[in-house]
């Protein structure tokens, strides 16, 4: 992968996924071209993504692209000349979060006959959709937990179902806790709620805990995207349970096969 | 009443054409929608009559479209099936029918129906039609992954 380049084109800010992409590049030998800030270039400047796509892919091997609109990246794929990456487009998809995702599940157990709890904010977050769609490949009982208004889309919920999956939700953590595998916490944003109190209810009922994991199997694992707010507290992070810092981690080797992947 | 598909009394309501199409057997009610789905405005140039809740033999009601000197083309005719699947298509060259089909559920839907999930890419400025795969659930958004289940009329562009 030497010399070659990627160009990380991000119209919303996520500076994690996107020191991730950079690292995975550079150790594999490549450099990357990124746009400082997005009203720092023309994108900023009522220029069509299409018409951007275009120039940039004369300029790079490949590009990763974050969004706010759903379907970004794909109108991406169909002007560009070179593969393009998607790192999150609205409230769509996040592939490459998913991937490292089951990645890191796979390397505490065999994801095939899990259960899985995906909790926080389904109806919005995308690492729970491109989780769950990815899971329902394999055979797999879902577990939700969310506030209300934030369940699941439905649309989703049937597809997941058509494609095999059980999907038992819950009303409460302690319900869940014993009976699952994986943890995976999202985080719920304080804009989805009308008033802080409302907000502080919410977040203080879903939060993990060391008492909370007393009841959880001894091969559980707790996952979180990053970055944390109060989902989980930081005392968990010394026990067992815990592989968010390790699942941001393999964000590197994940994406940097993805990058040979897409560049060889 | 006499028998209310004679030509007679459908002569009526609806001239018969010398050249064109007539899209017969449409659901009721749709009629107007159908025009719209093929793009067919004030400002074109064609001949047009409709004639909607017609008394038919075989479903109760149905509507009617004739278009003067305008054969659609196959691209056009599958349009309908979107939103009226058992109307037939009728060619008409010197007020003789010389060629009748069935309408076809295309497999893939560019530019007639707009994405009603308002952060879909498609509802920007960008120089793309909306794009939907026809599926037994709906029409599904090639950009955003929204499947349209019902009421599709109303996303008609
Ligand atoms: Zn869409």
């Amino acid at each position: 992968m030497n010399g070659r380049i990627l160009a990380t084109l991000f119209f919303e800010p996520s500076t994690r996924t996107r020191m991730s992409f950079e690292s995975a590049i550079a150790r594999l030998g490549g450099t990357t071209l990124s746009v400082g800030s997005v009203d720092a270039c023309s994108m900023a400047k009522g220029e069509t993504l299409a018409d951007t796509i275009r120039v940039v892919s004369g300029y790079a091997d490949a590009i990763v692209i974050r969004h706010p609109k759903e379907g970004a990246a794909r109108l991406a794929a169909e002007f560009s000349s070179v593969p393009v990456i998607n790192a999150g487009d609205g409230a769509g998809q996040h592939p490459s979060q998913t991937l490292l995702d089951l990645y890191t599940i796979r390397q505490s157990m065999p994801i095939e006959g899990t259960d899985i709890a995906l909790i926080g904010d389904l109806r919005y977050g995308r690492t729970a959709h491109s989780l769950a769609s990815a899971l329902s490949l394999y055979n797999v009982r879902l577990h939700t937990l969310s506030p209300a208004g934030l369940e699941l889309p439905e649309t989703l919920a049937a597809e997941l179902r058509q494609a095999g999956m059980e999907i038992v939700s819950h009303d409460t953590i302690e319900d869940l806790i014993g009976d699952v595998d994986v943890l995976y916490v999202t985080r719920v944003q304080r804009e989805r709620f009308p008033d802080s109190a409302s907000y502080f209810n919410v977040s203080s009922s879903y939060r993990i805990t060391p008492e909370i994991l007393s009841g959880a199997r001894e091969h559980l694992i707790v996952l979180h995207p990053l970055p944390r707010v109060d989902e989980i507290d930081p005392r968990v992070d010394e026990s067992p349970h815990a592989r968010y810092f390790e699942q941001s981690r393999n964000g590197i080797p994940v994406r940097m096969a993805m990058l040979m992947e897409v560049l060889k | 009443m006499k028998n209310p598909e004679s030509g007679e009394n459908e002569g009526l309501l609806v001239r018969r054409i010398k050249n064109g199409t007539v899209i017969d057997h449409i659901a009721p009610g749709e009629a107007l929608n159908v025009v719209k789905i093929l793009g067919i405005t004030g400002t074109t140039q064609e001949a047009l009559s409709i004639a909607t809740n017609v008394q038919s033999g075989n479903m109760g009601r149905k509507d009617i479209v004739k278009l003067t000197n305008r054969e659609l083309s196959k691209e056009e005719v599958n349009r309908i099936a979107l939103i009226s699947p058992n109307a037939t298509i009728n060619i008409v060259r010197n007020f003789k029918v010389v060629e009748k089909k069935g309408v076809e559920i295309p497999r893939l839907i560019e530019g007639i129906v707009r994405c009603p999930n308002p952060g879909c890419i498609s509802n920007t400025s960008e120089p793309i039609r909306s794009r939907f795969e026809v599926l037994p659930k709906g029409l599904h958004c090639c950009y955003c992954d929204w499947v349209i289940t019902r009421d599709l009329t109303s996303h008609i562009i």
